[in-house]
């Protein structure tokens, strides 16, 4: 709408009114509220801002993918917890895709046993609160699993137990040459289906791009083994005596217990509606499509990825980004065990020490926003993506 | 016809706000208690509380509270209202303890708060005084071979609670060791020990009263024991709101009545027969004698009713930390004329 046709238009200016009003409203509301907080505030002297981020957080936190100690700053915890919460939701999003898919094409199985347990899955998992279901794996983890002295062993190199999943860690040497050729890799799989694509649509020639893809992908960084200069070396963790009973394992990656049943729960509930929408969308998929498709001679294969799938995707997606944000949000119950998420260590441990609520709760809640709506326009990119084109 | 109606409603709802701002304001400053007055108003104290200590605060299956942190809000009960058990208790996490407090959900926190001066002076409470002289102590398993905090080692897991000093402490303590260590903070008590039990940790650090009381928690309280050094000093006591100083003294006061009492062999039962004694402080004690409650607006037998209703402080004690094998020995918390280091000005 222009401005002539806008200044002309009375009857649409008529119906601006009360949303101005309405909006002038919201905005009342909002600045009372403020300055009510600014004056409670002011009466029991407690001043606002945000100073406090450049203080020494004396603190430690247990688990943290960056350099961390108490001697760093609260900016420095936040960015701590803020990469936990990235990673929890991360691994869980993996997982609970690779197990949603796989659960809802299950649920339609032609195999009686098979289509019966994904069923039972979905109907155990979704109906048990997610707290329960965390308490469970937490608890029924750490009593299952083995104290050090007595670790599952993985090989010599890998153990399991009760303070944590110790894995080897990786030494590198040249890592950044290695990052090349993997990136150089990607360039080349991108090239190689572009010029696929087009043999096949301009010539009707098959090229096997994907196994070209899987063959680019590993020889590349092969290669920089060989003549790149790249070492990988491995540091396996060791079992140490620290006092007549206690025993833990020194070196190496540990993964901690609290990570694992974190991603497990958010992981296995996440799944089962998950795997609803895959089924919503394959059902979705009208019969006639693939029978049309089998009469033109595709195999089945064939119908699934270049029939069924796509058409399945654009019901499976929108339903599927709610629940990678509701994963998302609902890692903050991460601290009811203890894994040293945002909430954790910023809107628990930061906040007690500092007392400033409401600058903490803040930016913790915008934290979130921002998380939730960079998934979100990531995914409506994607849908956007698959969504059907209009000639 | 519906558009100007629904006009109407949002023109009055906005001036509705614009009222409510110019109303709000004003409270502080003025002479008079004004959460004295909402307290008598509203005919119960506000009093925030653990979720669950032994000896400190703790309901039984009734949701009968008790214990010593309990007490000082009963104390304050019987003093402003008349009677001690005229008191609400919310239980508060550590986290939300002090929120609760500014936002005036609760007008005392009485809840093993450790006194500091970051508290005191940065978030707007005071602290009144102490009720419980504490240090944070480390609990092991009996067979660990840990005898003294000595015998840790570089690689230990240590599980304690978010939001408490404990965190700050704990690193203090193995810095100055030089020990490196993997802290595992959970937001409740509960899991704490849940998690020790199952051996996720190798020790377990908070108050030493609170080690003893959550030891009789676990499976097998007989399998783990404190080690002996206290690594900190945690003085624990009342907090309330900055900006009430009048408020401030009567929880003050109530507290160091009931220490006070105790000095004097003042006790619940005999209180009320020592209103004729010749001892002019036990006078002003009891209320025979001078107008102490008046400074605070209050009656004359403020402090007789405390005695009387919730006890001295060796009663106290005995009653919910002693008796109940928290901690028998009084150690620090015994009065200044007995060793310990209980000593509160006098109420004249």
């Amino acid at each position: 709408m222009n401005l002539k046709t806008f200044s002309l238009d009375l009857k649409n200016k008529k119906r601006l009114i009360p949303q101005v009003l309405t909006l002038l409203f919201i905005v009342l509301l909002i600045s009372y509220f403020t300055f009510n907080a600014q004056v409670n505030m002011d009466n029991r002297g407690i001043a606002f801002g945000f100073g406090f981020l450049t203080q020494e957080a004396s603190f430690d936190i247990g688990f943290s993918l960056i350099d961390y100690d108490g001697s760093r700053s609260y900016a420095r915890a936040f960015l701590v917890g803020l990469l936990n919460t990235l990673l929890v939701s991360v691994i869980g999003i993996i997982i609970a895709t690779l197990i949603g898919v796989t659960v809802g094409i299950g649920r339609l199985s032609s195999n009686y046993l098979v289509a019966k347990f994904a069923e039972v899955y979905v109907e155990i998992f979704r109906n048990i609160p997610l707290l329960l279901q965390l308490f469970f794996w937490y608890f029924a983890a750490l009593r299952a699993l083995p104290l050090p002295e007595q670790a599952m062993n993985f090989n010599d190199i890998s153990y399991l137990t009760v303070k944590g999943w110790y894995v080897p860690k990786f030494i590198w040497t040249n890592f950044s040459i290695f990052i090349y050729s993997v990136i150089a890799a990607f360039i080349a799989i991108i090239f190689v289906s572009k010029h696929a694509k087009k043999q096949r649509e301009e010539f009707g020639k098959h090229i096997p791009s994907f196994y070209i893809g899987i063959t680019l992908l590993f020889a590349l960084p092969f290669l920089s083994f060989l003549i790149g200069g790249v070492e990988l070396e491995f540091e396996i963790p060791v079992l140490k005596q620290m006092s007549a009973t206690i025993f833990n394992f020194r070196g190496g990656v540990s993964i901690i217990p609290e990570l694992m049943a974190l991603a497990m729960a958010l992981s296995m509930y996440t799944a089962t509606f998950i795997a609803e929408n895959v089924r919503a969308g394959i059902l979705g998929v009208g019969k006639g499509q693939k029978e049309a498709a089998a009469s033109i001679g595709l195999t089945k294969a064939q119908i699934l990825k270049l029939v069924v799938l796509p058409q399945a995707l654009r019901i499976i997606i929108p339903p599927t980004t709610n629940q990678y944000l509701n994963l998302t949000k609902n890692s903050s119950l991460a601290a009811a065990i203890a894994y040293p998420d945002i909430v954790l260590v910023f809107a628990g441990t930061a906040l007690m020490q500092t007392g400033r609520a409401i600058e903490i709760v803040s930016i913790t809640m915008g934290t979130y926003l921002l998380l939730s709506l960079s998934i979100s326009s990531f995914m409506n990119w994607y849908n956007q993506s698959v969504a059907i084109k209009e000639k | 016809m519906f558009n100007t109606f629904k006009n109407l409603i949002l023109i009055v709802s906005a001036s509705l706000v614009l009222i409510a701002c110019g109303q709000q304001g004003g409270g502080a400053g003025s002479k008079k208690s004004k959460t004295l007055q909402n307290t008598q108003k509203a005919g119960f104290v506000k009093c925030g509380v653990s979720q669950g200590l032994p000896g400190f605060s703790n309901a039984d299956t009734a949701g009968n509270w008790s214990g010593i942190d309990v007490d000082v809000c009963r104390a304050v009960a019987a003093a402003v209202l008349g009677d001690a058990d005229k008191v609400k208790y919310t239980p508060l996490s550590a986290k939300e303890r002090f929120t609760a407090l500014i936002a005036g959900e609760i007008d005392i926190l009485s809840r093993n708060t450790t006194w500091t001066l970051s508290r005191d002076a940065d978030i707007g409470l005071t602290f009144v005084g102490v009720n419980f002289y504490d240090g944070q102590g480390f609990m092991v398993r009996k067979n660990s071979g840990i005898n003294s905090v000595n015998d840790f080692q570089s690689g230990i897991s240590a599980c304690t609670n978010t939001g408490t000093t404990t965190e700050l402490n704990m690193r203090d303590f193995f810095n100055s060791k030089n020990i490196s260590y993997e802290p595992i903070a959970f937001e409740k008590a509960d899991e704490v020990v849940a998690a020790y039990d199952a051996g996720r940790c190798d020790t377990y650090t908070t108050d030493k009263s609170g080690l003893a009381a959550q030891r009789t928690k676990m499976t097998a309280p007989d399998d783990h024991k404190v080690l002996p050094e206290t690594i900190s000093k945690e003085p624990l006591g009342p907090v309330v709101r900055q900006g009430d100083a009048v408020w401030e003294d009567i929880v003050r006061w109530s507290l160091n009545v009931m220490i006070e009492a105790e000095e004097y062999g003042i006790t619940s039962s005999n209180a009320s027969s020592l209103k004729d004694s010749e001892n002019p402080q036990i006078k002003r004690l009891v209320g025979s004698e001078g107008e102490l409650g008046s400074a605070f607006g209050l009656d004359n037998e403020w402090s007789l009713r405390i005695i009387e209703q919730v006890g001295n402080y060796g009663e106290i004690y005995e009653k919910h930390i002693a008796s109940t094998g928290i901690m028998p020995d009084r150690g620090p918390n015994e009065l200044w004329t007995k060793g310990g280091i209980l000593y509160v000005a006098p109420a004249r």
